[in-house]
């Protein structure tokens, strides 16, 4: 069944034909991520997709990951674009690698999830936060709820990992 | 400049230097153009039969690119009043111009017809914003978009910045060495009466004027105009009748990727981009290397676009690029001016094919800029570059044109003075 959701105003949706989508979103809507693992080369994919694209192969099963990795790159958004995000300026967009399956299969790859710097309850997080955050800062995925069986994740401040005393920031801040 | 002919190429050597761009046409690079995208598209059109000395009907096949924010073959043809023998409107944005080019070489080669016209007709400002502002913002997220735009991550500058971010990290690229692209570009523009910002700005400008989405200030990102350009193809035999010196086509590489391009950056590393691949192709085929090239158009539609793509094509090594765009190498009298008509971030935004059009007015030796005409018609250049004056390259003989859709994909077109 198609899934329908609310988010900062913006309407979300995804079709009901588009199978991939929505059994990734309805595992984050049980605040349990899951990817696709491939049958064949047994690697995971991200973000949900129909074939391996590595190997081709069309078979997958959906695989629970560890949600927790660390920022390899990011953007602080001041002039937002999307009316929703207008009154959550300045808003970061987090490309975080994940532990799992990081350096495979090759060296410069890594399951890369996109993700909003959020508090840990899936809340835009205030521009103090923001400014903590840089590339290489340890994060855990939290999920924000957005719709019945739709939930987006995102990404919070690890407090319990051993951090980078300073994580690289924007030289201008 | 001797050109290598014993080269391997991928490309038969007997397509080097076949084809020619003959004719470019221009409408006012504007906001607020007051004009349909049909108005203008066959204002450019009209400009560009014009410049090549040809008549509109000689044209009989037409290629355009647009992002649905545009009009079609189907009805500039009958606007400018040409029976077409193939035509094709496809879906892009930047990289589509060197990759339209490759496709009019293959149907003329084919067969299929003898003088190809391009357009991009676009109102980018007062219709629909490149950068996704106005109703384009406001469109419901599906599918697939869930993982991008419900990130308040939309927009070109979004969408690359994880790209330009990570390569400070890396490399050590400072803010102020690639605020120098938009310097250098500005004062190009400076020297274009047809730029939308002739204004010449500092570095400090760049890096005070405010931040869109860090680390982009608003200065390191491009204008969006109105306007509408145009190229017209043909075969080098039938160019020599034409009114200019044609700007031969060498070689081409057309939306060349990466890896899963689906802007999700799942192939490394991220601060590699499209031209890393795509250079293996236009320097065999053009038989010829980033040395013998005069001058670069690398896409700006931003300041990093320029410097990403001037490094993965080998004009300076891996993470080299910040040192090279701010060297003064890219500035008019330079070894390697870069974007002589200002490019994007000055004179005016038509997903790259204004770049295309400088330089083959640069081979030409005929910058429209503001030095006196000759009895002859032609500009006699100064190569004065102070701000007003010349935009003339000496002696170019060799372009290279940089085109940028995004990280992962990207074209190139090299062309020489015939």
């Amino acid at each position: 069944m198609a899934l329908q959701g609310n988010y900062l105003g913006m309407s979300l949706s995804i079709d009901d034909l588009d199978k991939e989508n929505i059994t990734y979103f309805k595992h984050c809507a049980e605040h349990d991520f899951h990817l696709q693992k491939c049958d064949d080369c047994g690697l995971l994919r991200y973000p949900p997709t129909t074939g391996c694209p590595w190997c081709a192969s069309p078979r997958a099963t959906w695989t629970a990951v560890e949600g927790k990795g660390e920022v390899h790159s990011y953007e602080e958004v001041h002039h937002a674009i999307q009316p929703a995000f207008k009154s959550h300026t300045p808003y970061m967009v987090l490309l975080v690698d994940l532990d799992s399956q990081k350096g495979q299969p090759s060296e410069h790859e890594a399951l890369r999830v996109v993700g909003n710097l959020t508090t840990a309850d899936g809340a835009l997080a205030p521009p103090d936060m923001v400014r903590q955050v840089g590339i290489g800062t340890r994060v855990r995925m939290v999920f924000s709820d957005v719709g019945d069986g739709l939930s987006l994740p995102q990404w919070t401040i690890d407090t319990g990992a051993k951090q980078h005393p300073k994580p690289w920031r924007y030289p201008q801040e | 400049m001797p050109l290598p002919t014993d080269t391997d190429v991928s490309t038969p050597k007997y397509l080097r230097d076949k084809y020619a761009i003959v004719g470019i046409g221009e409408t006012t690079y504007t906001r607020g153009s007051d004009k349909t995208t049909r108005a203008l598209g066959t204002w450019a059109l009209r400009n560009a039969a014009a410049d090549a000395g040809i008549k509109t009907s000689d044209i009989d096949g037409m290629l355009s690119y647009s992002n649905n924010d545009s009009t079609s073959a189907t009805f500039m043809a009958g606007d400018i009043g040409a029976r077409l023998n193939f035509y094709m409107d496809c879906v892009g944005g930047g990289s589509s111009t060197e990759a339209l080019i490759g496709i009019a070489i293959g149907v003329m080669e084919a067969g299929m017809c003898n003088c190809v016209a391009l357009f991009r007709a676009m109102n980018g400002f007062s219709q629909v914003r490149i950068g996704g502002t106005g109703a384009r913002s406001a469109t419901p997220v599906s599918g697939d978009m869930l993982h991008s735009r419900a990130y308040g991550w939309q927009s070109a500058g979004q969408m690359f910045s994880p790209t330009f971010m990570r390569h400070m990290y890396e490399y050590g690229t400072t803010p102020e060495q690639v605020a120098m692209v938009k310097v250098v570009h500005s004062e190009h523009a400076s020297n274009n009466p047809k730029a939308y910002y002739k204004k010449r700005y500092t570095v400090d400008d760049v890096l005070s004027s405010r931040i869109i989405c860090k680390p982009l200030h608003l200065l390191d990102c491009c204008v969006e105009t109105d306007n509408a350009t145009a190229i017209i193809i043909t075969r080098t035999d039938r160019a020599r009748d034409m009114r200019h010196t044609p700007a031969l086509i060498r070689g081409i590489a057309g939306r060349c990727s990466k890896p899963r391009m689906d802007m999700h950056y799942q192939a490394g590393p991220i601060t590699r981009v499209g031209g890393y691949y795509a250079k293996d192709i236009l320097w065999p085929n053009a038989g010829v290397g980033p040395e013998d090239i005069d001058a670069t158009g690398a896409y700006d539609a931003f300041t990093f676009t320029s410097m990403l793509q001037l490094e993965d094509y080998g004009f300076c090594k891996k993470g080299e690029g910040g040192e090279y765009v701010s060297s003064g190498i890219t500035r008019l009298g330079g070894r390697r001016p870069n974007n002589t008509s200002g490019g994007h971030l000055c004179e005016g935004y038509t997903h790259g094919m204004n770049m295309v059009i400088e330089n083959v007015r640069q081979l030409r030796h005929d910058a429209d800029d503001s030095c006196p005409l000759g009895p002859d018609g032609k500009r006699q250049h100064t190569y004065d570059y102070r701000e007003g004056g010349c935009r003339q390259v000496k002696d170019i003989e060799v372009t290279a044109n940089l085109g940028w859709a995004n990280p992962m994909t990207g074209s190139a077109m090299v062309m020489r003075r015939g």
